[in-house]
């Protein structure tokens, strides 16, 4: 496995990157430079392709055009050391009720190679130590979102990419989420995060998703 | 890598196991239908000697199918299965870990139970042992096969019927080999060129079909 210290960190550099979904040309041109420490947020109405740009990052749906590098890297030549610097928290929580909160959590933590050890602070940091040993199943929305997130404390990745991460969440779950994001940042940590103003992150880029160059008709 | 590829085959244990899950299911279908077949044929032990074998190696297919369904659908709603390819499983390993993992809950119970229904449809004793090779031997390639089956219907709606249709041709000559394998021993000759070819099938599976299923999840991510 790749470690994330193997290559400097040089963050996000795209160009003229161009996605497409189905027969549609959802976005193009879309030209961005993130460094280290960094926080990028994209904003624009539902279906302009937010989500889909986030899943390009992550190296999950191909891209149609242009390049894309994350610390020189290119998902197509070698995904699995592009994938080894980035965390993904997506609509869907990947939360498997019959499973214990704790359960949940260590499966990801051996799954991504991380220390089991960080599992009781990652809890703690989101408000779960008190459920860790209930079943998903009784967990509320919110608090499912929670445990997604606790990945985000376990697992040490340079890179989180998060799809409208607040929503669901209460101020103290905002909070929470808050905490963990300037503390990554403050580790020079890169976040890119499409939200609908739920959570804002302070001095954060903003990127408006979709007013790049439009596709010819 | 060793433990994330561990870490999923016990989950998927884990989740088999807890939820009542896809094991205990198949097992279930596998005695239901064997239980059927006396009641169908009539109580003669000639007749039921003769077609033991084939109904035993019928219900483990037709149960090992029945079981799919769920393979990676239920990762692939709640979002587990983006995960899973953005983990060090990537594409290939991930296939075989939960293939292992459901064989083990879903396959290895049968191939266990199998005894039983051979007594109980009266099947000689000489054909046990190649019955339980044989079943240990091609059993893995259902849900091996199944995997394509799974991945390729990902996002179609009551798609149990399209892996059907998409993995029981390919379940052929597992069965007439498997079958074959009893048979021979059966009529007095040795059972063993039969249960090769059986393995060498499983062993062809091992490599293809993981491949082919994670390239059409791979697909379906996208």
């Amino acid at each position: 496995m790749i470690e994330p210290q193997d290559r400097p960190a040089r963050g996000f550099d795209l160009a003229g990157l161009a996605i497409r979904r189905g027969e549609r040309l959802l976005l193009r041109g879309v030209v961005l430079t993130l460094e280290p420490g960094q926080a990028l947020t994209l904003i624009g109405p539902n279906g302009i392709g937010k989500t889909s740009l986030l899943r390009v990052l992550a190296g999950l749906l191909p891209r149609a055009a242009g390049s894309l590098r994350l610390d020189g890297l290119d998902p197509r030549e070698e995904p699995e050391a592009y994938a080894a610097r980035l965390l993904y928290v997506g609509h869907r929580d990947g939360v498997k009720p019959a499973l214990t909160v704790a359960e949940n959590l260590r499966f990801w933590i051996r799954l991504f190679g991380a220390e089991t050890k960080g599992e009781a602070r990652a809890l703690a940091a989101f408000g779960l130590a008190r459920q860790a040993d209930l079943p998903a199943a009784y967990l509320s929305a919110g608090q499912r979102r929670r445990l997604a997130l606790t990945r985000l404390a376990a697992i040490p990745r340079p890179v989180w990419l998060l799809d409208e991460p607040a929503a669901g969440l209460d101020a103290d779950g905002r909070g929470c989420l808050a905490d963990a994001i300037a503390a990554h940042r403050a580790q020079s940590g890169l976040v890119v995060m499409a939200s609908h103003g739920e959570l804002a992150i302070p001095d954060s880029r903003l990127y408006r998703v979709g007013e790049s160059p439009k596709a010819p008709a | 890598m060793i433990r994330a590829l561990f870490a999923l085959f016990r989950r998927d244990i884990d989740l088999a196991l807890k939820a009542g899950g896809a094991g205990f299911m198949a097992l279930a279908f596998f005695a239901a239908t064997l239980t059927l077949v006396p009641l169908g044929i009539g109580p003669e032990p000639a007749l039921l000697a003769r077609i033991a074998a084939g109904m035993i190696w019928v219900a483990a297919a037709l149960a090992a199918l029945l079981s799919l369904e769920r393979l990676f659908q239920a990762d692939e709603e709640d979002g587990s299965l983006d995960l899973l390819f953005l983990s060090p499983l990537g594409g290939i390993p991930l296939v075989l870990a939960k293939c292992a993992a459901q064989w083990l809950t879903a396959g290895l119970p049968i191939v266990i139970a199998a005894p039983l229904f051979a007594l109980m449809l009266q099947l000689p004793s000489e054909g046990y042992v190649p019955l339980m090779l044989s079943l240990l031997a091609g059993t893995p390639a259902f849900f091996l096969i199944g995997a394509l089956g799974a991945a390729l219907a990902l996002g179609v709606r009551r798609g149990g019927l399209l892996i059907a249709l998409i993995v029981l041709p390919l379940y052929v000559p597992f069965l007439i080999f498997g079958v074959a394998t009893v048979e021979a021993a059966l009529t007095g000759v040795s059972f063993w060129p039969s249960f090769y070819f059986l393995l060498a099938g499983t062993l062809i599976a091992t490599v293809l079909f993981p491949l082919a299923a994670a390239a059409a999840l791979r697909l379906h991510l996208s």
